[in-house]
C-alpha cells in the first residue's frame, strides 16, 4: 500500500492477505486516475451528460421560515434517484481501467444495486449485486429495476439478513474473483482505501453545495446536515465545508425505535471502536465482541458500523451526530411532501427532520438560520412502505 | 522448543507430514466439542485448529459459518471455549493447538500494554493465534502482544502474495505458515490445486513450516500438497461437515476421517 488508510486512529485495511494485492491494485488505480486528466474529463463529462449534474439546491418555501431558512441539495433529482450514481460511475471508469470485466456490490436499500446496474449496463460489466434477503422483501420495486437493467441480484440468507450481510457474502466472492471483478462498495466504509476514495467521488455534492449557498444567501450555512448510514452522502457533504470552522457538521444517525431500546442504528452514539468489514471504526457489539443487529425504518441506514472517517470527525469533535427515531423521519417525510411538493427516501428524511428541529428551535429564539440539508435519495421505492407505515400513523 | 516445533521434528524424522484437523468450537455444543477434539487426536491429528464462532466470519464459506451460526445460537462465548481449551490441554499435554479467529473478537477483550485476549489464550494452554482478517499490513500491534504473551502468530501466505510481504510473513510468523492453496473462502473442493513456487519461496526465505489448508477433503490432497512440499496440511470444512451429517455420533464420524487423512501423511512404503 501507498498510504496507510487511516482517519487518526481509525480505518486500514483489516482482509484476509489473499485480498491485499486486489486493494494495492485499485488503490495504485485510484491515485493515478486521480492525477489523469483524461479520466477526470471522462467522469464529468459522465456527470453532467448522463447524471444530471450539477444538482440543484432548493430552498424550502414553505418549510422553515424567512428566518430559519433550510436549503435542500437535491440528490433525489440525480440519475438512477440518489447519490450513489455520483460514485458508482467513478468506480466503474477504474474498474474498465484496471482491465476488470465484472462487477460485484452489496445494496441496503437498493439504491446502490441500481446505481451499480446502471452503470453495469453503460459499460457492459457483468453485474452481480448482493442483498439481503430482508432487503430484497421490502425494496422488491429496486429489485425489479436492477434485473431490468441486467444485473442478477443474489438474496443472501445470512445473519441478520440485511446490509451487513450482504456485505460480507460480497467480501467472500471478490476473495475468489478478485482476478477480473471489481467490488464496486457502495459508502464510504470497507478497507483503504474505499473510505477515501468514495468521499473523494462524492465530494462533488459538498463543493457544488458550497457554491450554490454562498451565490444565494452570500455566507457559508450555519450548519450542513446529512443522515449516515455508511456515511457516503454526509461525507460528500462535508469534504468541502471541514475546513469552514464556522459551519456545523451534523450527521443523523437512525434512531429506530429509541436509542434506548435494542432497535437502531445509531453505530457512532451507541457502539464502540472496533473492526468490521476490513475497518476499524464504531460498531454496534456485545461485549464479547459479537457484531449486533441493527434496525431502522430505511433499509439504507440499517447497518451496525460507519466509515471510519466518520468515527475519526466525532472523536475530534469537528462534526456533531444526533439519533432521529422512525417516527420522526416518517413524519419529516409526510411534511416534506405536503409543503413542498418532494417525496424523498426514508434515509433523506432523517436529516430533514433534523433541520426541522434546529430551524424550529431558531425560530423561537429569533435567531437567524441557514441550514444545508441533503437530500440524498428520492421516496420512489419506499411508496410500498409509506402506503403502509402512514395508513397506520393516521 | 515450542510443542510446533517438537511435533515437526519428530515428523520430519519419521518422513511424515503433519496432518491439521480444524473444528469450530462449541459446534454443536461444548460438551460434544471436547469429545470431538478428543476423537481427532484419537484418530491421528498431529495439530489442532480451532475456531472461536464470530458473527460475521468473511474469510469462511457456507459450511464453517454454519457451524459458527449453531455455537453462537448455542450461547458459545469466547470464555466458554478458553475454558475448554484449559480442560483439552490437561488431558493432551502435547498436542500443538491453535485458535482460528477475527479481529474484533481479538480487541474486544481489551488492551492493556497489549491485546489481553493473547494472555487468556496462553493461560488456556494455546500454542498459537491466527487472525484470518489481520494481514501483515496491520498485524505489528498483533505480532507484539502474541509475542509478550508467548503465543505464536500464525501468518497467511497466499499464492498471490507479492514477495516483500512474503518475507515480513516469514520473517515475523511463528509455529508455522498458514498457505491458502487457493483463492476464495473455506471449503471442502473436490480437486485442489497446489502452488509449489510459493512453497518453495517461503522455504527459501526460512519460514515457519508450511502448512496448506482451504479445500482439503481428501487423502489424496494429502499427498499432492506433501509431494509438492508442503510440511502438513489442514482439513477443515469436511471435518465441519462431518459434525453436521452425523449428529448421533459426530465423535465417531471424525475420528475415522482422521485415521484416513493421516494415513495418507506416512511415506509412501508405510501407506
Ligand atoms: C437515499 C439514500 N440515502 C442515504 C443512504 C445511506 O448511505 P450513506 O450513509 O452511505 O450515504 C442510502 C443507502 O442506501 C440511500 O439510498
Amino acid at each position: 500500500m501507498l498510504m496507510r488508510g487511516r482517519f487518526g486512529a481509525y480505518g486500514g485495511a483489516y482482509v484476509p492477505e489473499i485480498l491485499m494485492p486486489a486493494l494495492e491494485q485499485l488503490e495504485r488505480a485510484f491515485l493515478d486516475a486521480q492525477e489523469d486528466p483524461a479520466f477526470r474529463a471522462e467522469l464529468e463529462e459522465l456527470l453532467a451528460k448522463y447524471a444530471g449534474r450539477p444538482t440543484p439546491l432548493t430552498r424550502c418555501r414553505n418549510l422553515g421560515s424567512q428566518r430559519a431558512r433550510i436549503y435542500l441539495k437535491r440528490e433525489d433529482l440525480l440519475h438512477g434517484g440518489a447519490h450513489k450514481t455520483n460514485q458508482v460511475l467513478a468506480q466503474a471508469l477504474l474498474a474498465r481501467r484496471m482491465g476488470k470485466t465484472r462487477i460485484i456490490a452489496e445494496t441496503g436499500a437498493g439504491q446502490h444495486g441500481v446505481a451499480t446496474a446502471l452503470a453495469g449496463a453503460q459499460f457492459g460489466l457483468e453485474t452481480r449485486i448482493y442483498m439481503g434477503a430482508h432487503d430484497v422483501e421490502r425494496q422488491q420495486l429496486n429489485v425489479f429495476r436492477m434485473e431490468l437493467m441486467g444485473a442478477e441480484v443474489v438474496p443472501v440468507e445470512s445473519g441478520s439478513r440485511t446490509l451487513k450481510d450482504a456485505i460480507n457474502e460480497a467480501l467472500r466472492d471478490w476473495t475468489a474473483s478478485f482476478a477480473d471483478t471489481h467490488y464496486l462498495l457502495g459508502t464510504v466504509a470497507g478497507p483503504h482505501p474505499f473510505p477515501l476514495m468514495v468521499r473523494e467521488y462524492q465530494r462533488v455534492i459538498g463543493r457544488e453545495a458550497r457554491a450554490q449557498i454562498l451565490a444565494e444567501e452570500k455566507r457559508l450555512p450555519d450548519a450542513a446536515i446529512a443522515c449516515v448510514g455508511g456515511g457516503s452522502n454526509a461525507m460528500g457533504l462535508f469534504a468541502d465545508f471541514v475546513a469552514d470552522e464556522e459551519v456545523r457538521l451534523i450527521g443523523c444517525e437512525p434512531a429506530g425505535r429509541g436509542l434506548d431500546g435494542g432497535e437502531h442504528g445509531a453505530t457512532l452514539l451507541r457502539g464502540r471502536p472496533g473492526i468490521l468489514h476490513g475497518a476499524e471504526t464504531y460498531v454496534l457489539q456485545d461485549e464479547d465482541g459479537q457484531i449486533s443487529e441493527s434496525w431502522s425504518v430505511s433499509a439504507g441506514l440499517d447497518y451496525p458500523a460507519v466509515g471510519p472517517e466518520h468515527a475519526f470527525l466525532k472523536d475530534s469533535g469537528r462534526a456533531d451526530y444526533v439519533g432521529v427515531t422512525d417516527q420522526d423521519a416518517l413524519e419529516a417525510f409526510a411534511l416534506l411532501a405536503r409543503s413542498e411538493g418532494i417525496i424523498c427516501a426514508f434515509e433523506s428524511a432523517h436529516a430533514l427532520a433534523h433541520a426541522l428541529r434546529l430551524a424550529a428551535e431558531a425560530d423561537e429564539q429569533e435567531r437567524e438560520l441557514v441550514l444545508v440539508v441533503n437530500l440524498s435519495g428520492r421516496g420512489d421505492k419506499d411508496m410500498a412502505q409509506a402506503q403502509k407505515l402512514l395508513g397506520r400513523m393516521k | 522448543m515450542s510443542r510446533y516445533e517438537r511435533m515437526f521434528e519428530r515428523l520430519r524424522a519419521r518422513g511424515e507430514g503433519a496432518f491439521g484437523a480444524f473444528v469450530m468450537l462449541g459446534d454443536p455444543d461444548l460438551g460434544t466439542s471436547a469429545s470431538i477434539l478428543d476423537a481427532l487426536v484419537g484418530g491421528g491429528a498431529d495439530m489442532l485448529e480451532v475456531g472461536i464462532p464470530f458473527s460475521d466470519p468473511v474469510a469462511d464459506g457456507p459450511v464453517i459459518q454454519a457451524a459458527a451460526v449453531r455455537a453462537l445460537a448455542g450461547g458459545v462465548r469466547p470464555a466458554h471455549c478458553f475454558a475448554l481449551l484449559a480442560d483439552f490441554r490437561e488431558r493432551h499435554p502435547e498436542m500443538p493447538v491453535g485458535i482460528l479467529t477475527y479481529a474484533n473478537l481479538v480487541i474486544a477483550q481489551g488492551h492493556d500494554n497489549s491485546h489481553r485476549f493473547y494472555r487468556l489464550a496462553a493461560e488456556a494452554g494455546v500454542d498459537s493465534v491466527l487472525v484470518a482478517d489481520v494481514p501483515l499490513f496491520e498485524a505489528a500491534p498483533f505480532l507484539a502482544s502474541a509475542r509478550a504473551a508467548g503465543v505464536a502468530p500464525v501468518l497467511i501466505a497466499a499464492p498471490n502474495t507479492p514477495p516483500e510481504t512474503l518475507a515480513g510473513i516469514a520473517s515475523e510468523g511463528a509455529g508455522y505458515t498458514y498457505c491458502v492453496a487457493r483463492a476464495g473462502v473455506t471449503g471442502a473442493d473436490e480437486e485442489v490445486r497446489f502452488d509449489a513456487p510459493l512453497l518453495k519461496a517461503l522455504a527459501a526465505l526460512g519460514a515457519p513450516p508450511p502448512v496448506l489448508g482451504f479445500g482439503i477433503s481428501k487423502p489424496r490432497h494429502v499427498r499432492l500438497a506433501l509431494a509438492a512440499g508442503a510440511a502438513g496440511i489442514i482439513s477443515g470444512s469436511a471435518i465441519v461437515r462431518l459434525i453436521a451429517d452425523n449428529p448421533s455420533d459426530p465423535a465417531a464420524a471424525v475420528r475415522a476421517f482422521a485415521a484416513e487423512m493421516k494415513a495418507a501423511t506416512l511415506p509412501a512404503g508405510a501407506q
